[in-house]
């Protein structure tokens, strides 16, 4: 190390030991992003953005909330809600920032499998964001039970007997987890405790791990193009700015990220003061109560298309019970996506409308996790358990179709 | 152009999605009910009958004021709510408001025959029998005369808490009204109402946020239409008062509606506001780069 002479009370001494010049170069006017993306490629800021909101608007929340079976319903809605200055705003863009978050997930998440952004070098930034899409479900799914209405306490009950299973019954592993053989005062405080601390240290761990998994490999861009970072970044540098392909994070591609921002909150906002029912269900303004089962117990809407896949096998088949299998299901939907990188057999990097067969399937997977997400709402009760089924179906022909799907593609295009 | 492209599609899927898991999925969850009907028309109330107050008045005096109380006309309570409970099962309402509450038509019917006007004879099957007993013997002019004294000595306004008090707090709390005061728990004890009903009735403090305006519209007005078996009687609350006791589960349970409708617009503003000064700057840099 180089010894530095200058005080440490000075602006040049603070500089040479922080290298806070180095550092914004490096994260911020060199960090170099294609200058050939659209809206979609600022879904990560948006994201950031959101997560921020949830963090401010949370820890106001924690001010006030009393994670105790007896006080938490009144906590939140009479402290929080009718009591505290603007509890009712914090709680408003708590509640529907943590449902928009998914929403944007799943723009961001559609956007790397469209555009191909998940293999040849982008591997661990899809590991890491997948990471990031689980734990972002375990932190909606613990906080969901906070405010101890019906639908936390039917929810929780619902989804933790999950572990209670096929043969996990007999590891005492739903006991375990819900710290008794109810849902009951131990399981909300865990839950709690999960919520507002484990849960969002790792997440922010893993925004980082996330962001420096794509900062050396670079970001894709609208065609796929392989750029030549190093010879680009030079004609930037040297000048020639409308020549480049690419482009400085800070100001360029930042100024792009606030502008849609700028529109991502408007939308976001009328949400949270016009239209944030869907976001904070009615059901769960009563409170909690274990002797008396809601008519329809549905999880949020964005676990609604894989709890239609829990539900999907309704009767038995090839000797097994229809909830084990239904079970086994669930459980390759939470983890099919992590090994998308794995399942795609095309060795090039190209967006889905220049991969014909690929192109098709995307669509009729949108489609198809639309069609579960409906119905994993709707009674699972006549034709409705038939939509389930073949909508589960047909998402597990999808699946199992990709790695031959991706591969013929690339034998066409005479890649294989 | 092609943004525009990839912005449409974006929201045509999240707006179907939006469509499926919300307005889609919650007609199919929660059918849709016959409007409200605030003229009672099933059962047979005046039938066009104009009653005399004078004669109302000895009528009632000689017929209901034994288990009722009238303080507006001098008639206190003889026992305290929880003797009252313990006697009829639950408290039975003070008569004053009866004639601003209830519809005239329902009041007519409903003294003639609570449980049909009530749709709750189903609870009063085996031998039970409601706690009021049926003045079908009477003279439909008789009924007609009750109906015109109790309107005669109602009072002609009253806040929204004194509807919601008259005409749910018998058997309803409403906790989040007087949170550290208590004053708004149920008249009636719970061990009484609920071996009443069959079920303590729900705390009221969150139902505008739970079954939201026009629901609680349709349940107070026939609750077996939305709820069918319910052990909740249909009051015959008028429109007017039905208005009122809605207002008050407002007032209580989302007290701070009128702040977050006023606040809305302006934050929308000023977002537009960022929105556009961020458009305007990331044209002014990617002008340099295009």
């Amino acid at each position: 190390m180089a010894e530095i002479k200058e005080s440490f009370f000075s602006a040049e001494g603070l500089e040479k030991r922080l290298n806070g010049k180095k550092f914004w170069k490096v994260m911020m006017t060199e960090y170099w992003i294609p200058k050939d993306i659209n809206f979609l490629w600022a879904m990560g800021v948006v994201l950031a953005t959101t997560f921020a909101i949830l963090i401010v608007s949370g820890i106001f929340l924690l001010m006030y909330y009393k994670p105790d079976t007896a006080l938490a319903f009144d906590s939140v809605n009479y402290t929080i809600m009718q009591e505290v200055a603007y509890g009712w705003l914090f709680r408003h863009m708590h509640g529907v920032a943590a449902s928009v978050v998914f929403l944007i997930i799943y723009i961001h998440m559609f956007t790397g499998i469209y555009y191909g952004s998940y293999k040849k070098g982008r591997e661990m930034i899809w590991l890491s964001g997948m990471l990031l899409f689980v734990t972002f479900s375990a932190e909606g799914f613990s906080g969901y039970m906070l405010p101890w209405g019906q639908m936390s306490y039917w929810a929780a009950a619902v989804i933790t007997n999950l572990f209670a299973g096929g043969s996990l019954e007999a590891w005492g592993l739903v006991e375990w987890i819900r710290g008794g053989f109810a849902v009951n005062d131990a399981t909300l405080t865990r839950f709690f405790m999960l919520h507002v601390f484990l849960l969002p240290l790792v997440i922010i761990k893993l925004i980082v791990v996330h962001f420096y998994t794509l900062r050396i490999p670079h970001v894709n861009n609208q065609n796929s193009e392989d750029i030549d970072y190093d010879a680009e970044a030079e004609k930037y540098l040297a000048g020639n700015k409308k020549e480049s392909k690419v482009i400085p994070f800070w100001p360029v591609f930042l100024s792009k990220d606030f502008a849609v921002l700028g529109l991502f909150l408007i939308f976001y906002f009328y949400l949270v003061f016009f239209n944030y029912n869907f976001a904070m269900d009615p059901v769960n303004f009563d409170p909690a109560n274990p002797m008396k089962t809601p008519a329809h117990i549905y999880p949020e809407w964005y676990f609604l298309w894989s709890y239609e896949t829990l539900r999907g096998p309704f009767f038995d088949m090839f000797g097994m019970k229809a909830g084990d299998i239904g079970l086994i299901i669930f459980g390759l939907a939470q983890v099919i996506f992590v090994v998308f990188p794995f399942l795609d057999r095309d060795p090039d990097i190209l967006p889905a409308h220049k991969r014909p067969k690929f192109f098709i399937w995307f669509w009729i997977m949108i489609v198809d996790l639309l069609v579960l997400s409906v119905y994993g709402k709707l009674p699972p009760t006549g034709a409705n358990a038939w939509v389930g089924f073949y909508a589960t179906a047909l998402f597990l022909l999808l699946w199992a179709s990709l790695p031959f799907i991706t591969k013929s593609d690339a034998k066409a295009r005479g890649a294989l | 152009m092609r943004e525009i492209k990839i912005l449409f599609i974006v929201a045509f899927f999240t707006g179907l999605l939006y469509w499926g898991v919300e307005p889609f999925a919650h007609s199919k969850l929660h059918p849709h009910v016959e409007a409200p009907d605030y003229s009672f028309k099933d059962v047979q109330g005046l039938d066009g009958m104009v009653g005399n107050a004078t004669a109302g008045a000895e009528i009632v005096a000689n017929n209901c004021t034994a288990c009722h109380s009238i303080e507006v006309a001098g008639f206190p309570a003889l026992m305290d709510n929880a003797s009252n409970a313990a006697a009829y099962g639950v408290v039975p309402p003070d008569l004053s408001t009866a004639g601003k509450l209830y519809d005239a038509n329902f009041l007519a019917a409903f003294v003639k025959d609570p449980a049909v006007a009530t749709k709750t004879t189903h609870k009063f099957e085996d031998g039970a029998s409601h706690p009021m007993p049926g003045y079908s013997w009477m003279q439909p002019q008789e009924i007609a005369d009750i109906v015109a004294y109790l309107q005669s000595i109602a009072p002609k306004e009253m806040t929204n808490k004194e509807v919601f008090a008259n005409a749910c707090q018998r058997c309803h709390s409403i906790k989040y009204g007087d949170f550290y005061g208590g004053s708004m728990a149920a008249l009636t004890p719970d061990a009484n109402i609920k071996k009443y009903m069959g079920v303590v009735p729900p705390d009221l403090s969150q139902f505008i946020r739970s079954r939201g305006e026009e629901y609680l519209h349709e349940f107070i007005n026939n609750p077996q239409k939305h709820l069918e078996g319910t052990a909740m009687p249909r009051v015959g609350l008028t429109l007017e008062s039905e208005k009122q006791v809605i207002e008050y589960l407002t007032e209580v349970g989302d007290s701070k509606k009128a702040e977050r409708e006023a606040l809305g617009a302006p934050f929308l503003g000023y977002l537009v506001i960022f929105a556009i000064m961020a458009w305007a700057w990331k044209a002014k840099i990617w002008r340099k780069v295009h």
